[in-house]
């Protein structure tokens, strides 16, 4: 994998030697007209994208435009917090993820999220990957939960690294390590979306190279949506960029398009560095 | 990026979002599960809160009533005062002994003038019903009133602790099947006085203001001695643990120096937090009384006790207030050139008062409480049967504290003082939670947010 | 001097010489003086109080080491009687001593006639009997003459203690004054002067801490030389007789004091971890608002009320459940399991707040990371939380544990008095705790093995607690870095 095919290709471009191309324009989420409030704030303000299947779509915009905020509705990471209250319609594949009926356990199931700090939890690389895959009962045994979690390592792009001391733990791997276990953690469940909040804000340039060709790697299988506050992140790595701005979404479209040619001025001036 | 030698397969499909699958009602049923566990917990913990709240309550609210018997008495002059010159001398010669008969024939008087029916023919039969205190309160009512010699005066005399207990329910008459201090006759009479009226229930202050009693006169028993006390050694603690304890708390928090002496001395504080009280009441024994000969018993003893057990508390709540003043206020003072204990006095420590005197008003109320380290020094409830003659007397002389009290009452025999504990504990109570108030209230008021 | 007086005149002084310095720098006019006017005044009052003070504490301590040093000097091995000891007859002494003080004050015999009178001429007894002092033997000659010695003693150590501590005083004042000029700093002299006050008040930790290891050591060792180490670690029998012969083994203690301990662990520590859990991660701000403060109302409250509630409630209805007429397990009301259960209610808020902090301290990103992989909220408390959280609920556990072994009066009211080794825990044990203080509170003579065998178990205690809380600390404080 070289770094120049995700400067300005278009997947359709990129991705028809091995998948049809039917299947990468299906819509994976579509949001129609969003709001969300965190009390009285309104954070989010008639938000309405359609993510792609097996697509990196970046989010981009200035601090606190709500980019992170919309990424969190979209598996419903914000039930969490009490005050906040998300309107309009959010579908999965066709489905209401709001409705009563989600169980959002589920959800979180078909729609993984790894964060911006790496959080490993406290315990073996092992386990840690495997935990997962057993509160959700992917494995019937000890061998299938190996393979599992060989199989999450190695998309993970750090099989390699960790094989000879699985049993050692978490914590004490270095910060762009952690960070591609917590995407091995995440993928380990099978999810069908990745959702990645500022993956590499923590980590220093060679693990955010690592991270960011991990990323057009997991393209293949998953659909990923990924917050940057970095433009040259977003034009690396995606293929759909959108643009947000003071809880709106002002752009949306091909990441060429946007970084090349935006329609908006806010995107322009935000592009070329006089907003942000 | 040579291991990502994993070549494209589809993901897993789930399925339904909205249909939740076996497993997943299972997971939930055990999340609710736990949740349940969690309430009954909490349900658990408020329901002992409840039981003992409603125990302290129920057993020792009666303690606040007494019964009284309206006797009127006779003050025989053939035999108050023999001389008949009314001489306070002569008339302190008599002792109680000679006004009990008195007492005994004014309420022999007052049941036949009631025209209750008893078998009793003897007056000194009837004593079962009053308290053995009554004489000596009539005796010093004469002596105070040496002119009312001759005259009959009505009495409010105590009943005796029985009887209390027979309107209180606690004495039945089964339960004195083998008491040999009353019989069903006396329970007889009671019920018969109680219709007449001259024997009656109502709220008692000596409970609250008198002193304890011996053994035998339960009725009598009052908490006023060891609340003075108690009393006496708040105050020692007040004056030594507030001041000692900001004193240390700035040292540490605004001089120290980092190095091996100041960490001695927090391993120190934080382990003495944590030091079982008991352990201070051997080093109140052996140090102030086996070694500096402090009087025994003595509230100052106490307080000394108290107070060094109270000094971490206060010192890490105040460290806690000084650390909450912001180095911004500590900066502006010491800008203008102000000297470093300028700064300190100035401003740092009137901004952390208020959270220094809260912590200070818990550390007193944890010292009020308090009972085993008083024990080891002598301040157990028999003592507290005078009151201090004044302030020196107050520190110096033996006493007792409110816990201590409460606890002699609790060991002693007759079932008529575990009212009195009882009661004494909603007395002990009150007082915790008004000073908690307090400290709530100053809290609020003035906390501060930077 | 009567030691008020002196402290008075020693005040009046230091009033005196904070005006002299006030004055000394107001009045000289001309240059502006260094510090404010004030400065100068305490200055001088510091000066004079602090010096004088000092001596007047150490002189205080000293001379009764002195005086009974040299007076004990004057008491041979044959005076003192059969059954007795030195330290009895200089209790004698000390009391005669202070009876004639009271004579004299009273004004039953001069100050000259109670230094000068002899057992062969006058009862003293009888004398002292009339200033309110009781003997419980005729004073033998040789006491008399060592208290009069003792009287002399103190009465020169009295005059000496006045000189010295007058003549610091107004050293203190010259001093202070004659360098109170407008060029002297001071507010520098006084703020170092207060800073060696705030240092001392901070060292009192240290004082008290020496003050418990010295007390307990030293009457240890004297009960060690009663009794012997090696049948109070090794005797599994405690059988104290005021007669002597005493068999005073630790260990029915021990026993007594874990298993009520456990019992109580067992009560508190699930409910008030379940406590912490539902309350940090569940319960809505309302009701955390609520519950919280409720459940920390069990923690205010007075151990003896607790130890009320075990003898007067707990007691009698465990009775009436596994008693005769129950189940027959029970004798009486007071056994390990009243005093365990209600040491268990105690322990509740002091698991549940500490538990609570600790798993408020467990990061957020990973309670996130948790959800974020489709965990339920069980789940992630189960599986992340808590073992996240572990050490630190290790640390409160023991802390908790370390509070139930040093717990006294819920023991000493709820747990009974004998002292046995069973497994039963409806039977009535004792603990440490609660033999220290029937040991220290019954009729038994201050030096006797009975007695000071509390010192023993009181040192017992100390170094159980202290490792329990050290080590539960230094867990605590690990844990905390670890997310710092």
């Amino acid at each position: 994998m070289d770094a120049t095919n995700a400067k300005g290709n278009v997947p359709m471009y990129d991705a028809p030697m091995r998948k049809a191309a039917v299947d990468v324009n299906e819509n994976k989420i579509s949001a129609k007209d969003v709001q969300v409030y965190y009390g009285e704030t309104h954070a989010i303000k008639d938000v309405s994208v359609d993510i792609l299947d097996k697509t990196v779509t970046a989010f981009i915009g200035p601090s606190g435009c709500g980019k992170s905020t919309f990424l969190r509705c979209l598996n419903r990471m914000n039930d969490t917090i009490d005050s906040c209250r998300v309107e309009g319609l959010i579908a999965l594949d066709g489905e209401d993820i709001y409705d009563k009926r989600v169980d959002p356990v589920q959800l979180r199931a078909k729609v993984g999220m790894v964060f911006q700090k790496p959080n490993p939890f406290p315990k073996s690389i092992y386990d840690n990957v495997a935990y997962g895959p057993r509160i959700h009962g992917l494995a019937r045994n000890k061998a299938e939960l190996d393979e599992i979690v060989e199989r999450a390592l190695r998309r993970g792009a750090i099989w390699n690294e960790v094989k000879d001391r699985l049993d050692s733990p978490g914590t004490g791997l270095s910060g762009g390590q952690q960070q591609r276990l917590c995407i091995a953690r995440a993928v380990a469940t099978e999810p069908e979306v990745l959702l990645m909040d500022e993956p590499c804000s923590a980590l220093d340039p060679i693990a955010t190279a690592q991270v960011e060709e991990l990323i057009d790697e997991l393209r293949e299988n998953y659909s990923v949506v990924i917050v940057t506050h970095s433009m040259q992140q977003a034009a690396r790595v995606s293929q759909k960029t959108a643009f947000f701005h003071l809880g709106n979404l002002v752009e949306y479209g091909e990441t060429s398009q946007i970084f090349t040619n935006p329609v908006d001025p806010r995107t322009e001036s935000y592009i070329t560095g006089r907003i942000g | 990026m040579t291991d990502a030698t994993f070549t494209g397969e589809s993901p897993k499909r789930h399925g339904s979002l909205t249909a939740s699958d076996a497993r997943t009602k299972r997971r939930n049923a055990s999340e609710k599960r736990f949740r349940i566990y969690g309430l009954a917990a909490i349900g658990a913990g408020l329901f002992f809160l409840v039981v003992l709240l409603s125990a302290i309550i129920s057993n020792g609210i009666g303690a606040f009533q007494q019964t009284f018997i309206q006797v009127p008495v006779y003050l025989d002059p053939a035999t108050l005062d023999k001389n008949g010159n009314r001489d306070p001398a002569d008339l302190a010669k008599v002792s109680t002994f000679g006004y009990t008969p008195l007492i005994q024939t004014g309420l022999y008087q007052l049941v036949r003038d009631a025209g209750i029916e008893t078998d009793y023919e003897d007056a000194g039969d009837m004593k079962a019903l009053i308290s053995a205190s009554a004489a000596a309160k009539v005796r010093d009512w004469t002596l105070a009133h040496p002119d009312r010699i001759g005259d009959t005066v009505e009495f409010e005399i105590l009943a005796s602790s029985r009887v209390d207990g027979y309107l209180k329910g606690r004495v039945t008459r089964e339960s004195i099947a083998e008491d040999r201090n009353i019989d069903a006759g006396h329970l007889d009479l009671t019920d018969a006085l109680r219709e007449s009226g001259a024997l009656h229930k109502s709220f008692n202050a000596e409970f609250i203001f008198g002193s304890d009693a011996s053994e035998s006169r339960a009725e009598q028993a009052g908490l006023g001695v060891s609340m003075l006390g108690s009393f006496f050694m708040m105050l020692v603690v007040l004056f030594l643990a507030l001041p000692i304890g900001v004193a240390a708390s700035i040292y540490l928090e605004e001089f120290a120096s980092q190095n091996k002496f100041t960490d001695f001395i927090e391993v120190n504080i934080s382990n003495l937090a944590a030091v079982p009280s008991i352990v201070f009441g051997i080093l109140g024994l052996a140090a102030f009384i086996q070694f500096a000969h402090l009087p025994q018993s003595a509230p100052i003893v106490g307080g000394l006790v108290l107070t060094l057990m109270t000094l971490p508390t206060i010192i890490i709540s105040t460290r806690a207030s000084l650390k909450a003043v912001p180095p911004s206020i500590r900066d502006a003072a010491l800008g203008v050139g102000a000297s470093k204990m300028q700064a300190v006095f100035h401003h740092v420590l009137p901004l952390a008062m208020p959270g220094i005197l809260t912590g200070t008003i818990i550390g007193l109320a944890q010292a009020l409480g308090e009972t085993a380290p008083l024990l080891l020094i002598g301040m157990v409830g028999y003592i507290a049967t005078n009151y201090p003659d004044g302030l020196v007397s107050g520190f110096m002389s033996p006493n007792s504290a409110m816990p201590a009290q409460i606890y002699e009452w609790a060991k002693r025999a007759d079932p008529a003082y575990y009212e009195r504990a009882w009661g004494g504990i909603i007395i002990l109570l009150v007082f915790l939670l008004i000073m908690n108030v307090i400290a709530i209230v100053l809290r609020r008021k003035f906390e501060r947010r930077w | 001097m009567p030691v008020v007086w002196l402290i008075l005149i020693v005040l009046v002084l230091a009033v005196l010489g904070f005006i002299a310095g006030r004055m000394r720098v107001t009045t000289a006019g001309g240059a502006r003086p260094h510090s404010l006017p004030n400065y100068y005044g305490w200055n001088v009052a510091m000066k004079v109080m602090v010096p004088a003070f000092l001596a007047l504490v150490i002189w205080l301590l000293v001379q009764p080491f002195v005086v009974d040093g040299k007076v004990t000097g004057m008491i041979d091995e044959a005076a003192i009687p059969e059954g007795s000891t030195l330290g009895l007859v200089m209790s004698d002494v000390r009391r005669v001593a202070d009876g004639l003080d009271l004579a004299v004050s009273r004004g039953l015999m001069t100050a000259d006639s109670a230094s000068s009178i002899r057992t062969e001429s006058t009862d003293v007894r009888d004398l002292l009997a009339n200033a309110g002092v009781a003997l419980g033997s005729n004073v033998s000659p040789q006491v008399l003459e060592a208290a009069q010695a003792y009287r002399g003693m103190n009465h020169t150590g009295n005059l000496w203690m006045t000189v010295v501590v007058l003549a610091l005083a107004l050293g203190g004042l010259a001093w202070a004054v004659r360098e109170t000029t407008l060029e002297f700093r001071a507010r520098n002299a006084v703020e170092g002067g207060v800073r060696i006050l705030l240092l001392a008040a901070a060292s009192i930790a240290i004082l008290t801490t020496i003050g418990i290891v010295l007390s307990l050591i030293g009457n240890t060792v004297r009960f060690f030389d009663l009794y012997s180490v090696s049948k109070f670690f090794g005797s599994f029998t405690w059988s104290p007789s005021f007669g002597g012969g005493s068999e005073l083994g630790i260990w029915p203690l021990l026993w007594g004091t874990f298993y009520i301990s456990i019992i109580a662990l067992i009560v508190a520590v699930p409910i008030g971890l379940f406590a912490a859990v539902y309350l940090s991660e569940y319960a809505s701000p309302r009701m955390r608002a609520w519950a919280k403060p409720l459940l920390e109302v069990l923690a205010g409250i007075p151990t003896i009320v607790y130890g009320l509630f075990a003898l007067l409630t707990v007691g009698p209805l465990l009775l009436t459940v596994f008693g005769r007429d129950g189940l027959g397990w029970m004798q009486a009301g007071t056994a390990v399991m009243t005093a365990g259960v209600v040491m268990g209610i105690m322990l509740i808020p002091f698991v549940s707040s500490l538990s609570d902090d600790i798993i408020n301290a467990v990061p957020q990103s990973l309670r996130d990371g948790s959800y974020g992989l489709g965990a339920t909220h069980s789940e992630t408390i189960k599986q992340v939380i808590l073992p996240a959280a572990l050490p630190g609920i290790v640390g409160a556990i023991l802390l908790a544990a370390s509070r139930a072994i040093g717990e006294t009066m819920i023991v000493v009211m709820g747990a009974g008095a004998a002292a046995r080794l069973s497994l039963n825990p409806f039977d009535a044990m004792t603990t440490v705790t609660a033999k220290i203080v029937s040991q220290l509170t019954g009729d038994a003579d201050f030096a006797s093995p009975e007695a000071l065998v509390a010192f023993a178990l009181g040192m017992t205690l100390f170094v159980m607690t202290l490792g329990l809380n050290i080590f539960a600390l230094y867990i605590v404080r690990k844990y905390r870095e670890q997310y710092d």
